[in-house]
């Protein structure tokens, strides 16, 4: 355990050298406080407007930049050390690799679990301070709901990135990969469902359908935010749920399935991999 | 007691078949020096005493045990490493990188200080390491190798970009590990300057071991001739005349090693001879012999 930590310790302290945490705190703040500030600027107002379609339209645009900064924050995190020639070195101190691997997990995790707390709750205590119509109480539930579903979303594309590092022997490689699998989870993945309703013309089991769902971590950060201010109007994608309720705890722990399985597999891979 | 024992090793890597029954025993306060081309199996042979690659066939055994088994791992804590071309955290400081290291090998921040100052990288402690010479980073590896109290070093190529002050700093060290009963594999193409330090060496090439043995059992195993330096206006008699040739430094004789005594009495007696130094094989000269004698095909048993 102590050599987890002291790995950890390691990659969090780099996180804050090299203005990681500071850089993705700035971009998760300015991206709240703008949304909240601007969102209804199409409706001809400025000023924070209702906190329910403030943390909708936060989640939808979060869902493509969260899981982006995770990839690139973690996808060298092994393959980087391989090619430096200290995996070599680590490996041969009495460290095992489960440790190495978990200890730089909980490294990147707890940049990500930071940064997004620091970035979003200054968002709302921003929001906050200078809305009349939001009570705290509300604002604080409702961002604390959306910063866990935020950090659980970054783990588990920490944890893909890591099965992408594991399993490549170069970082240029490993980095288009981690491209490619974020634009799969968070573009295509969406189009495809839709395309599937659309030539079956809504043809498909209406129970089924929203199950489909939950094979994309993206899609259930997005509900976890849908389902918890239920009244918003919902379009797109997202209106499939309304036959199937998922309750906020189920998502949660469709998340957390999420993120151990590629977890798991990235431990495999790795005690696999030939040095 | 034997620290390392390799006994009929084959390893098949990446698709190469880069061991092909490697024996190897060394006992403890040993200083071996293994050497061969790029290729010739030292990297594998260091990986698989490290216990980070499995033998496809044979039996590892350090300190007595299997270094891949799980319980091994305690085993790390007694073993130092350097590898070749070794790069660190650019970003860290040389004492933040040390630092590291020895949390992990549960060794303090004491030795960290002793051991930069060993090394002479203390000025440059609290630099990062991006701003050090390759042969400052080789001193780093070298301290990162010494954390602890290893009873097994195993160090692939030291002396690679080190000053020829720094390599005898560093060889000097060697000899006070290995007086302290620290048991030491010295991994390289050829050093010049090496033999002096080394107890055996080990010539590998295309994953066989090509010869093994101290110096004196290495030179009679090749049958080099000794070279005999001759200086003065001489003239050889005719049994000589044919082995001799002339070069810068003078005239130049290539005797068998049996025969050494014979000829040097001959060559004593000659009159105007003013000079006459003697060259005994190298551990260069010898690397080439053996490497360049293809390996003799072996018989799996």
């Amino acid at each position: 355990m102590n050599d987890i930590i002291t790995v950890a310790n390691k990659e969090f302290r780099d996180g804050l050298r090299n203005r990681w945490v500071s850089a993705i705190s700035i971009i998760f703040a300015l991206l709240a406080i703008g949304l909240a500030y601007f969102g209804s600027a199409a409706a001809g107002r400025v000023g924070f407007t209702s906190l329910s379609s403030t943390i909708v339209s936060l989640s939808s645009l979060a869902v493509f930049i969260i899981p982006l900064i995770a990839m690139m924050l973690s996808y060298d995190s092994i393959v980087g050390e391989d090619e430096n020639g200290t995996l070599l070195l680590l490996m041969a101190y009495p460290l095992s690799r489960w440790q190495l691997l978990l200890g730089k997990m909980l490294g990147h995790g707890a940049i990500m679990a930071f940064s997004t707390l620091l970035g979003f709750g200054a968002a709302a205590l921003i929001m906050g301070s200078f809305s009349a119509t939001t009570s705290w109480s509300e604002l604080s539930v409702a961002f604390f709901l959306f910063i866990v579903s935020a950090i659980l979303l970054g783990w588990v594309f920490i944890a893909f990135a890591y099965i992408i590092s594991v399993s490549v022997a170069e970082k240029s490689k490993a980095a288009g990969i981690a491209l490619v699998t974020w634009f799969m989870f968070v573009l295509v993945f969406d189009l495809g469902l839709l395309g599937l309703l659309v030539t079956t013309q809504g043809d498909v089991n209406p129970q089924l359908f929203p199950y489909l769902l939950l094979l994309n971590p993206t899609d259930i950060f997005r509900l976890i935010s849908i389902t918890y201010f239920a009244s918003e109007q919902v379009t797109g994608l997202m209106a499939v749920t309304q036959h199937v309720q998922f309750s906020t705890s189920t998502l949660f722990l469709y998340l957390l399935l999420w993120l151990v399985m590629p977890t798991a597999i990235a431990l495999t891979l790795f005690n696999r991999r030939e040095l | 007691m034997n620290i390392v024992s390799l006994n009929k090793i084959e390893k098949h890597y990446q698709g190469v078949h880069a061991l092909k029954g490697v024996n190897l025993e060394l006992q403890q306060g040993k200083i071996l020096g293994l050497f061969g081309h790029n290729g010739a199996g030292k990297t594998t042979t260091i990986k698989l005493i490290l216990g980070l690659i499995k033998a496809s066939s044979g039996e590892v055994r350090i300190f007595g045990k299997d270094p891949t088994s799980f319980r091994s791992r305690e085993l790390r804590q007694q073993i130092g490493f350097l590898q070749e071309n070794v790069s660190f955290y650019d970003h860290l400081t040389g004492f933040e990188v040390l630092h590291y290291f020895a949390r992990l090998k549960k060794s303090d921040k004491k030795q960290c200080h002793q051991l930069l100052d060993q090394v002479g990288l203390n000025h440059a402690a609290k630099r990062r390491v991006k701003t050090y010479s390759k042969g400052m980073r080789q001193r780093l590896g070298l301290a990162q190798a010494l954390l602890g109290k290893p009873k097994l070093l195993l160090l692939d190529e030291p002396t690679v970009g080190l000053d020829p002050i720094a390599t005898q700093d560093f060889y000097k060290r060697i000899e006070q590990l290995k007086q302290q009963g620290c048991t030491i594999i010295l991994c390289s193409h050829v050093l010049p300057g090496v033999e002096k330090y080394i107890d055996s060496a080990v010539i590998m090439g295309e994953g066989h071991l090509l010869a093994e043995g101290n110096l004196d059992d290495l030179r009679q195993k090749a049958e080099l001739p000794v070279r005999l330096q001759l200086q003065g206006d001489i003239a050889l008699p005719d049994n000589l005349a044919e082995k001799a040739y002339w070069n810068e430094q003078g005239l130049t004789l290539k005797v068998a090693m049996k025969e050494k005594m014979a000829v040097l009495r001959q060559v004593l007696s000659l009159p105007n001879l003013t000079n006459v130094d003697q060259y005994l094989p190298t551990l260069e000269d010898l690397y080439n012999h053996f490497s360049a004698s293809t390996p003799a095909p072996r018989e799996n048993s």
